[in-house]
């Protein structure tokens, strides 16, 4: 039985904490691709740049969250989520409009994101300096612990409140888009561009606005996916390295331009890499007796070192360009 | 005054000129057709119209008032619905959604122009909840000229309509093009299908290398000879 609560800990509860972080980052590289047909590599520096906002808000404001019983972090996060969907926007008019107005290619657009992930990386670490920090700061992280109610389960399943809270804004998040994307004129407008955007100009569709619109909720979900990462871990400026890849692999997985490919992609990915690092040794030990000697004495039974759990997306990713490269949901084929 | 009246026309791609001098006016109850061999400037006409194509001389007037080189979403707003011959509808909405997105503009009206476009295409009513890249050619041409009249144009703009359509769907679409027109709503349109389109057609234009060769009523240039040789094969 504690086999199967360390499984669900180490598995379960962590999968899903990556999972849910892949899945709302990938959903903003997914959007930004199908209206801008680009790959947006600030994406993870735009995350980042979330997460720090609120560090700083944080700081600015301590113990506004006691009031209301909640992290201060989380409290600050809609200021946070508003301030990032306008640095997406701003970034756009001042980088990205300009190249887009000329038509260049899309690689010249790629570019140019590596340009502004370099800028934004350098400026958050010239405020935040190079070092982690706690988001909490004034309040306790809390810890709860679930005991099973079996015999001989004497370990608990363990959740902590930045998790939870992780888990009911992926919930909310996810919900909200479908309902945007599927309900509301401006959500089926964007749908409507990314399949065809001469013809929906021709509809009289205001490109420019939804173009704005895309960068607003891509922005405002980076600052959440960013901020949940830093509750979980700490806040890093070189966060989105981390990121970077993952999310990437995460969109091209459940289908270029498909935001419920990204959801889904985000899970596959996060589940991929902590099935990859599980020991599954510990399972096994229940059975120790009934096995060959050389499976019962090996120490570790993982399929990769936790060191290298970053080449899991890339693997992931090379098998989905091979196997089937317009993702597990017909996504766009990248050119 | 004409409702659309497009003077002296010159224009083309990159510098070259397709339209040398085209000259194409309809009034407010009128279908006008455009027939032509392939090159003759017949589809790049309507996108000069349409504004997808920037003129290099002469003037569009929508009612009187110049609209060369206007951006599309404000010819939309002054009442111009365009047709694309390909790739004009958005396949992963679904019907319905597609017609709304017609209706961009005017999200008010949605619900009354639902009906109106459902009452022209019947058959779209019962596929409302499919998306639109599941449909027939057939179907999805109705799509597309329905979302163009979501808008409530005062005139429509169609680019070869019963392209690649069999011979029972064109005549379903041309007859539904007639009861549109007959509803208020001009059609200027370019067909291959020339003498079924000049039978319907108040307005014919006959273009080749980018000129008016003939332009009169439909049944005139069905009767003349001359046209008929040269141009709707004998």
């Amino acid at each position: 039985m504690n086999e199967l609560v360390f499984f669900i800990n180490n598995v379960i509860i962590t999968g899903s904490v990556s999972g849910s972080i892949y899945a709302i980052g990938a959903v903003g590289v997914t959007l930004v691709f199908s209206i801008m047909r680009f790959a947006h590599f600030a994406h993870a520096d735009m995350m980042t740049f979330g997460a720090f906002m609120v560090l700083l808000l944080t700081l600015a404001f301590p113990g506004a969250g006691g009031a209301v019983g909640l992290p201060t972090a989380v409290v600050m996060l809609p200021l946070a989520i508003l301030l990032t969907a306008a640095l997406a926007v701003g970034i756009d008019r001042a980088f990205y409009k300009p190249l887009r107005a000329h038509g260049v290619k899309p690689i010249v657009m790629v570019i140019a994101s590596l340009g502004v992930t370099l800028m934004l990386q350098g400026l958050i670490r010239l405020f935040a300096g190079t070092g982690g920090q706690r988001l909490y700061i004034d309040d306790r992280k809390e810890i709860f612990r679930l005991a099973l109610p079996f015999e001989g389960a004497r370990a608990p399943i363990v959740v902590t409140e930045p998790q939870i809270i992780l888990f009911i804004l992926t919930i909310v998040c996810v919900v909200s888009l479908h309902l945007f994307l599927s309900r509301s004129r401006l959500g089926k407008a964007m749908r409507a561009m990314s399949d065809n955007p001469d013809l929906a100009r021709a509809s009289g569709i205001n490109t420019n606005l939804i173009v704005a619109v895309t960068w607003m909720i891509a922005g405002g979900l980076a600052a959440i996916a960013g901020t949940l990462l830093s509750l979980d871990v700490t806040f890093k400026p070189d966060l989105s390295f981390f990121l970077l890849l993952p999310i990437f692999a995460a969109a091209i997985v459940g289908g270029v331009g498909h935001p419920y490919g990204a959801i889904a992609g985000g899970f596959v990915v996060g589940f991929a890499e902590t099935l990859a690092v599980f020991n599954w040794g510990v399972l096994l030990r229940p059975f120790r007796d009934s096995l060959p000697e050389w499976l019962a004495q090996a120490g570790s039974l993982s399929f990769v070192g936790t060191e290298y759990k970053i080449v899991v997306p890339f693997v992931l990713l090379v098998a989905i360009l091979v196997w089937r490269p317009t993702g597990l949901f017909k996504g766009k084929v990248i050119t | 005054m004409p409702l659309l009246d497009a003077r002296d026309v010159y224009g083309g791609y990159g510098g070259m000129n397709i339209l040398n001098g085209v000259d194409m006016a309809i009034e407010a109850d009128e279908i006008g057709v455009i027939v032509g061999p392939n090159g003759a400037g017949k589809s790049t006409m309507l996108k000069a119209i349409f504004g997808l194509l920037s003129i290099n001389q002469g003037e569009i007037l929508l009612r009187g008032e110049p609209i060369h080189n206007l951006p599309t979403n404000q010819l939309v707003q002054k009442g111009m619905g365009f047709v694309p011959q390909e790739y004009n509808v958005f396949p992963s909405l679904t019907v319905q959604e597609n017609l709304e997105m017609g209706a961009f503009l005017k999200p008010e009206s949605v619900a009354r122009m639902l009906e109106r476009v459902y009452g022209i295409f019947p058959p779209l009513k019962e596929k409302r909840r499919q998306p639109a890249g599941e449909l027939s050619g057939g179907q999805r041409q109705m799509v597309a000229m329905g979302r163009a009249l979501m808008a409530e144009p005062s005139v429509l703009l169609l680019d070869e309509p019963t392209a690649g359509l069999s011979p029972l769907f064109m005549n379903e679409i041309f007859e539904r093009v007639k009861e549109v027109n007959a509803a208020g709503v001009g059609v200027l349109m370019v067909e291959q299908n020339a003498k079924q389109a000049l039978a319907i057609a108040d307005k014919g234009f006959v273009l080749a290398a980018g000129q008016n060769r003939f332009t009169d009523t439909g049944a005139a240039l069905l009767a003349d000879p001359e046209v008929a040789r040269s141009f709707l094969g004998g």
